[in-house]
């Protein structure tokens, strides 16, 4: 129920600050207990193994650790983990269920939005805040609105294109 | 009738098959170097110096020390004590693990520091204090030649001044002849400007060094795993049979991770003395500040021309920045890459090259940046020199490149270089780009817009890049001949596991490898497990950039395959019961000539090879294959650029963008096209917006994302491919070229000529890249030519 992290070292002094929080990743409830100067970032990553959540750039321009928090996209290296508290985040891990994957991840592999990886799931993530707003976003919306998430790999046209099919597949669906 | 399989269903040749590797990335389930954990693992993080230049007088590690959870500091001085405060660079220099007399460049690496945790190594970075006596600092090669500059590279015995080479190649006195000859002679001067090449995952690696069995295992981000095991058992003078390299999924390349950094041998040294994993993951800035610059090359040249619009010549110098250590990642034969394939596809009788390299105080690398060494940089002098030599013809840019290129029946043609163009048909592809582009509509378009105040331009460029790097006779690195390999295992149900010696990032080899299995031996591509990156498995192979992999692995996987297919043709003739001489290959199967019918499948050979192999045989079916490639392969792009400047700010905007792309025999047409699309971005953003610089004190500006500007989805313009001409690679075993760098290489000449055609009417020659607003500004408003060169030009000029 509840992940925390490793004890990895016995002389940890006791005098750094640790507070304790509550919230919800990929729809379960956790609690952990952290320094307050922990990003978010490396909560997920290292605390809870989710390392589909990619650090880049360290300044908030890359986008690579683009999580949603309560729905909205959120650069998670940017965010103190202790301001997580009582919210509900979501990371690459929670857009598929055991059986099948969310359209946004078929579009990428579709229309072949990837090539090295390392963007993608941050893309996908911004890409899905925006089509939880907007499910028929023009191809100028879904440019702005990834315009937070770098991509040295494919040039963006075909990230559109991937955008643009799960939106078609999603509005399909509903 | 033919039994064959068809072979885009099983994923041949041809087939746009989507990407095996998705599968894992869509799901957040890459496996990249951070991603990975290992028992007891401890965390490293480097201190770097804040200067340009300066002597070191002290380094005082105490407070660190004291820090609970620090395991270990390392400085220069006890990395002295082990031999390794230094290390070779891959061009026959000497580069500094961690400082001990002076720091030569503002990021360098002083000291670093192993805990518990990440934060914990940061604090005691932070704790350590060093005191610096700063020397006078040379940010360009100007100020290295200087009379009384100081020499960077006092480390070295006979090194008496900045020069780190004077190299030249072509035929000096033939040139100077065709010259003396010309009716014309067209000049150029200018600036490439420093790059990086900057993946959005940064540098690291994991040592881990089991005392146990004497092994030492790292998990790190290389493009060459194989080179670096041989770099570790050299430097580290460990034995080889006892290193194992691991690249996992790495998070985009483009050269800059193929060196040796200071950063991995630390950590290897680390993890030596404490017995545990040692993890290091570099930040941004110390990615983009410390590691693989690319460019930062001064070209200067000239053309002599025939008043007909024929070249008879090429002239040409480069000075070339190197940064304080020579680290270039190259061919040791040739001191500045393939610069010298420049002019390549032009029918030029005669050139001369000369080129210098200088130490600077600024970071090490001129790594083949999504290039073939060097070649952005020739490519690039070669179209900005094309544009302005049929200027001053006052000749239509098209009609020029015509009367010039090399003819279709020429090949194959030998360069004033001594290269050896192998094919192409250079003539069609910019016929293709014109009409795509609507080349006289816009050429009218751009008079009409003129009346109103309206600056429209057009640029193109046209090249062929040199991909594929050996043949072993001329490259090697480091003396290691730059052959690749491929080991094919076919499972007695048919199935295969391909290893090859190189190592994508991105490039989709484990779907295109499969692809090519799939082409020679009709086992369908999803049958086909692809494996690259770990020395202990993996052959030897020198590993993936400058748009070798295809050139050369690619030919190593049809050799392995083809050595299969022999095989198991023994094997039908004996599951026919005739002899092999009767036996006919379609794809997939095997037949008796004179009766089609009767015939077994290549997993029916399979099984045969683990359980019904003839007398005398040896059992199973695997093999591997040691390409060395008789020449490079010559890919030809024709890149077409529409843009309109606004007078007022300097601003400019693509209208147009067409490439055409002849790259030979496409294995997967879908990722070929995902590869030049990356590669058009790159040159966009080159000629746009990125480039990194220092001011005259040596201080890097563009050390994070927030200064180094990278084009994000808003900016990047469309771009309209074409992939109608296809001419094969003829010694390549399919028939392909490289293709992942050529958009990159030949694009940033395209978007550049065309601002310079949209401000031709003030006489500007040139502004050197990024064409920023504030510089198409300057040259509009003053009709000046404008210089990028570092240091920063004070606003007071």
């Amino acid at each position: 129920m509840t992940t925390l992290y490793e004890d990895r070292s016995a002389d940890v002094p006791s005098d750094v600050p640790v507070r304790r929080i509550a919230f919800t990743v990929n729809g379960v409830k956790k609690i952990a207990e952290v320094e307050p100067r922990l990003l978010l970032a490396h909560l997920l990553r290292q605390g809870f193994r989710l390392t589909g959540t990619h650090t880049g750039c360290d300044t908030t321009n890359c986008g690579a650790c683009t999580v949603l928090v309560d729905g909205r996209a959120v650069k998670s290296c940017t965010m103190l983990a202790v301001q997580a508290d009582g919210h509900e985040v979501t990371t690459v891990e929670g857009l598929a269920t055991a059986s099948e994957l969310h359209p946004l991840q078929e579009g990428f592999k579709e229309e072949h939005g990837l090539q090295c990886g390392f963007c993608t799931p941050g893309m996908m993530m911004a890409a899905k805040a925006l089509l939880d707003e907007n499910p028929d976003p023009t191809e100028e919306d879904i440019r702005w609105a990834l315009s937070g998430n770098l991509c040295r790999c494919t040039g963006y046209q075909n990230i559109v294109k991937s955008v643009l099919w799960a939106a078609e597949k999603l509005r399909s669906q509903s | 009738m033919s039994q064959a399989l068809d072979e885009i269903k099983i994923g041949g040749l041809g087939a746009s098959r989507k990407r095996v590797e998705d599968n894992r990335f869509i799901r957040g389930k890459g496996n990249y170097t951070d991603d990975i954990v290992l028992p007891g693992m401890l965390h490293m993080e480097i201190l770097r110096s804040p200067v340009a230049h300066a002597r070191i007088t002290s380094i005082d590690a105490s407070r660190a020390w004291e820090i609970p959870g620090v395991r270990l500091v390392l400085t220069g001085e006890m990395m002295a004590t082990r031999n390794l405060a230094w290390m070779p660079t891959l061009s026959y220099d000497t580069q500094a693990v961690l400082a001990t007399d002076k720091v030569r460049f503002q990021g360098q690496e002083v000291a670093c520091v192993i805990a518990d945790d990440p934060y914990i190594a940061k604090d005691a970075c932070e704790a350590i204090v060093v005191e610096y006596e700063q020397l006078p600092v040379i940010v360009n090669p100007v100020q290295a030649v200087a009379d009384g500059a100081p020499v960077i590279r006092d480390d070295k015995e006979n090194q008496a001044d900045n020069v780190i080479y004077d190299w030249e190649v072509g035929d000096k006195d033939g040139t100077d002849r065709a010259f003396a000859q010309a009716d014309m002679v067209s000049k150029l001067k200018l600036h490439y400007p420093r790059s990086h090449p900057s993946p959005i995952e940064c540098c690291g690696s994991i040592a881990d060094f089991n005392r146990a069995t004497s092994k030492l295992t790292v998990y790190m981000t290389t493009q060459a795993p194989h080179i670096i095991r041989a770099a570790v058992a050299l430097v580290a003078e460990l034995p080889e049979h006892m290193i194992r390299i691991i690249s996992p999924d790495i998070g985009g390349g483009f050269g800059n991770k193929v060196p040796v950094y200071p950063g991995y041998v630390c950590s290897i040294l680390a993890s030596i003395l404490l017995e545990r994993p040692v993890k290091w993951i570099e930040d941004k800035s110390g990615n983009l500040i410390s590691t693989g610059f690319a460019r930062d090359v001064y070209l200067d040249g000239e053309l002599a021309l025939r008043s007909d619009g024929k070249i008879l010549a090429v002239r040409m110098h480069t000075d070339a920045d190197h940064g304080a250590f020579f680290s270039d990642a190259q061919p040791s034969k040739f001191k500045i890459g393939l610069l010298h394939s420049t002019f390549g596809c032009y029918d030029v009788p005669v050139g001369h090259l000369t080129a210098r390299g200088m130490y600077t105080n600024k970071a090490p690398g001129g790594v083949a940046y999504r290039c073939s060494f060097r070649v952005t940089e020739a490519m690039f002098f070669q179209e900005r020199m094309m544009h302005a030599a049929a200027n001053d013809l006052g000749m239509d840019q098209a009609e020029f490149r015509r009367i010039n290129f090399v003819a279709d029946d020429q090949f194959p043609f030998r360069t004033p270089f001594g290269f050896l163009l192998d094919s192409g048909q250079y003539g069609k592809c910019l016929e293709v780009g014109l009409e795509a582009v609507g080349y006289q509509d816009f050429l009218r378009q751009k008079e009409e817009a003129k009346a109103n105040g309206r600056l429209l331009g057009i640029g193109i460029s046209t090249m062929s890049e040199p991909l594929g790097a050996g043949n072993s006779r001329e490259y090697d690195i480091l003396g290691i001949k730059m052959f690749d390999s491929a080991e094919l295992r076919v499972h007695m149900t048919g199935k295969a596991l391909l290893r090859t010696g190189a190592r994508g990032q991105g490039q989709g080899h484990e779907t295109t490898w499969a692809q090519i299995v799939a082409h020679e031996l009709g086992i369908p591509a999803e049958d086909v497990t692809v494996e690259e990156g770990d020395t202990d498995t993996a052959p030897f192979g020198m590993g993936t950039y400058a748009s070798r992999s295809t050139p050369v692995a690619g030919a190593a996987i049809s050799m392995v395959s083809r050595k299969i297919r022999a095989k198991a043709r023994k094997l039908a003739a004996h599951l026919l019961e005739v002899s092999e001489e009767d036996v006919e290959w379609e794809l997939g199967r095997f037949y008796v000539r004179s009766a089609p019918d009767r015939g077994v499948t290549i997993q029916e050979c399979a099984m045969a090879a683990y359980s019904n192999m003839p007398d005398g045989m040896e059992p199973g079916l695997e093999n591997n294959a040691y390409y060395d490639p008789p020449n490079l392969t010559w890919p030809f792009a024709c890149y077409i650029v529409t843009v309109e400047v606004d007078p007022e700010t300097g601003v400019w905007d693509v209208l147009n963008m067409v490439a055409v792309d002849d790259c030979g025999v496409r294995i997967n047409p879908m990722i070929v096209e995902g590869q030049i699309m990356g590669g058009l971005t790159e040159a966009y953003a080159m000629a746009n917006m990125q480039f990194i610089t220092f001011d005259a004190e040596g201080n890097c500006v563009g050390s994070n994302y927030m200064d180094y500007l990278l084009p994000t989805s808003w900016e990047t313009p469309g771009f309209e491919l074409h992939g109608e001409v296809m001419t094969p690679c003829p010694h390549h075993p399919i028939g392909a070229k490289g293709v992942g760098e050529c958009a990159a290489v030949g694009g940033p000449a395209a978007f550049v000529n065309a601002v310079m055609d949209a401000v031709k009417d003030t006489g500007v020659r040139n502004i050197d890249m990024p064409l920023l607003p504030d510089r198409v500004w300057e040259a509009l408003t003053y009709r000046r030519d404008v210089s990028g060169a570092p240091p920063v030009r004070s606003d007071d000029d």
